[in-house]
């Protein structure tokens, strides 16, 4: 320590100066990696969404809200969005409420939960494309399921091809996936809620129904929000899932919106009109995360 | 009322393990058997040479290797560049650091499906359209690797002060109490962070179908894609030989490691 011996003379590397250099050497590759690759091109997709662009016709005007103005005719968009509201929403809705119920299984003291947590958990780690062309395979009409039903007597629909099924088929194959996730998550926070409070509501005479609702929920309510967030924007990402399953069809009915988006860009070439549906992403993206961080600070109830 | 928790846990169980079951026994069927009415839970006739083919009509190995060396730079990259950032944005004061974090975080708004479009024309004019640098590159430094940035910067900001003030004391400088004392208590953040980035580059799909154009130059999800006939119709056996192939090593490596990886999992997801 060169500044306590010679306290008049202050060298010119203080420790701040140090921590400075420090602090921008550690974040550097980060900060750069992130603004040339993330933040760079989101300001791209906004320039070429002013533009016509053919790849094609090798093409490239700018053509101001043009694109935003096919945006708001374009006649297959409603039904996009239908489609994109549609999956978010059910598996939402789904992929919470089977993961909050095997977490609540898996909190009970049984010989040899952990098994039953690692099977529930597994499909997680299995590949993404691997598990969604197998249950492409179950789901044929001629396939697992089908043949199954039969055997009990019910002649089941071709699950990829009409349209309501297609869209069932899509949601839950997602949700065996990745319920998991969501599940671990709740049945820790499940673990962190004081054992006290029960035993004063049993004193009480509070049904389970009751500790369920008015202890169990509020005191996770952090969680559940917090996965809700991931659960719901992870759902705006999809596309192997329909580009294996159903591409998109029959019709446009599992045509979600990353799927639409690629097929404009990069099936019909369309970059400009792709990059002004990147633009409306991006939008709902950030939309849906401001407004539930701002719940998060209405409704939670706890917060450690 | 035990016994009903662990028939209703069998009965929920089974979407969750019987595609696996599926996906092995369907691997080893020949083709005549795989649509069998009624449906065999164990193949009535073996045909091991779905697994030659798959190999006969995809260069597999190779696509293979893609997949296993993309995965493993991206965790390694993510791991380092991660913590790193991670560490200077909760240790260390410098001029800015609040709104660096900011522009960071930015990153978490913007998944890679928004960019797509400029990311290929920017890749294609740095000439690497069907390299894999895109599949390193975008998955290293986007939004996967901010929220590697985030989760590794909450677990340092709860660590105790005191142990680095005692190495400062000493005359270490800030490189190596990173490197010597912060990081290695930073394992088990480290392994959730490795857990899913390298979950994440390997069920990379979008941007292999982008930008990559040749069979050799296939990561695994792509390529599993590609077992159809002549008139386009899946070789189902074939295609489920390839998916066993794809899936199982993460599958046992899950299952030998599964508390580490559930406990590291839950214990980091939770301090969002």
């Amino acid at each position: 320590m060169t500044t306590a011996t010679t306290p008049r003379k202050r060298p010119f590397w203080t420790i701040e100066r140090r921590d400075a250099i420090a602090g921008y050497t550690f974040v550097a590759p980060q900060l750069i990696g992130t603004v040339v690759f993330v933040l760079i091109p989101l300001g791209l997709v906004f320039w070429y969404s002013l533009h016509e662009w053919n790849v094609l016709a090798n093409s490239f005007n700018f053509v101001g809200d043009a694109n935003y103005q096919l945006l708001l005719r374009d006649p297959q968009l409603p039904r996009v969005l239908t489609a994109s509201a549609i999956f978010s929403a059910g598996l939402a809705v789904l992929n919470m409420s089977l993961a909050l119920l095997l977490a609540v299984l898996l909190d009970q003291k049984l010989r040899g939960i952990v098994v039953f947590r690692t099977l529930f958990f597994s499909p997680v780690v299995v590949s993404l494309v691997a598990w969604t062309i197998v249950w492409s395979f179950l789901l044929q009409n001629n396939g697992g399921i089908n043949g199954f039903l039969q055997m009990i007597g019910i002649q089941g629909p071709n699950w990829l091809r009409e349209p309501g099924t297609a869209m069932v088929s899509v949601i839950v194959v997602q949700v065996f996936k990745n319920v998991g996730l969501n599940m671990i998550l709740f049945l820790a926070a499940l673990q962190g809620v004081p054992k006290e409070l029960y035993e004063a509501a049993r004193v009480d005479g509070a049904s389970a129904w009751k500790q369920f609702r008015r202890i169990t929920v509020p005191m996770i309510s952090p969680t559940i929000l917090l996965t809700s967030i991931i659960t719901i924007v992870g759902s705006l990402q999809v596309f192997a899932q329909i580009a294996v399953l159903t591409q998109g069809g029959p019709g446009v009915s599992t045509t979600v919106l990353v799927y639409y988006l690629y097929q404009q860009a990069f099936q019909f070439h369309y970059f400009g009109y792709g990059s002004t549906l990147s633009i409306l992403l991006f939008l709902i993206v950030a939309v849906l995360t401001f407004v539930q961080w701002q719940l998060r600070k209405r409704i939670v109830f706890y917060e450690n | 009322m035990q016994i009903a928790l662990y028939g209703l846990m069998c009965v929920l169980l089974i979407p969750f393990v019987f595609p696996t079951w599926w996906m092995l026994t369907s691997s080893v069927k020949p083709i005549s058997d795989i649509f069998a009415f009624p449906p065999d839970l164990w193949p009535r006739r073996f045909d091991w040479t779905t697994y030659a083919k798959v190999f006969e009509l995809q260069p597999f190995g190779q696509q293979y290797w893609n997949s296993a060396y993309i995965a493993a730079i991206v965790t390694a990259g993510t791991m380092i560049f991660s913590s790193m950032a991670g560490y200077a944005f909760a240790r260390i004061k410098f001029p800015g650091s609040n709104f660096l974090f900011t522009v960071v975080l930015l990153g978490l708004l913007i998944p890679s499906e928004v960019t797509i479009v400029p990311l290929f024309q920017m890749f294609l004019g740095w000439g690497m359209i069907n390299t894999h640098w895109p599949l390193i590159l975008v998955p290293i430094f986007g939004a996967p690797s901010v929220f590697a940035t985030f989760v590794m910067r909450q677990f340092f900001i709860a660590l105790p002060g005191e142990l680095e003030e005692a190495a400062r004391v000493d005359g270490l400088g800030r490189f190596k109490i990173f490197w010597i004392i912060a990081l290695p208590l930073a394992k088990p953040a480290l392994g959730a962070v490795a857990i899913f980035t390298f979950l994440h580059s390997w069920n990379l799909y979008l941007e292999p179908i982008v930008f990559i154009s040749s069979r050799n130059m296939f990561t695994l999800p792509q390529a599993l894609t590609q077992f159809t006939d002549a008139y386009g119709g899946a070789m189902w056996n074939i295609q489920m030989a390839a998916a066993t192939m794809t899936a199982l090593p993460v599958l046992a490596v899950f299952i030998i490691a599964q508390k580490q990886f559930v406990e590291g999992l839950a214990h980091t997801g939770l301090k969002g």
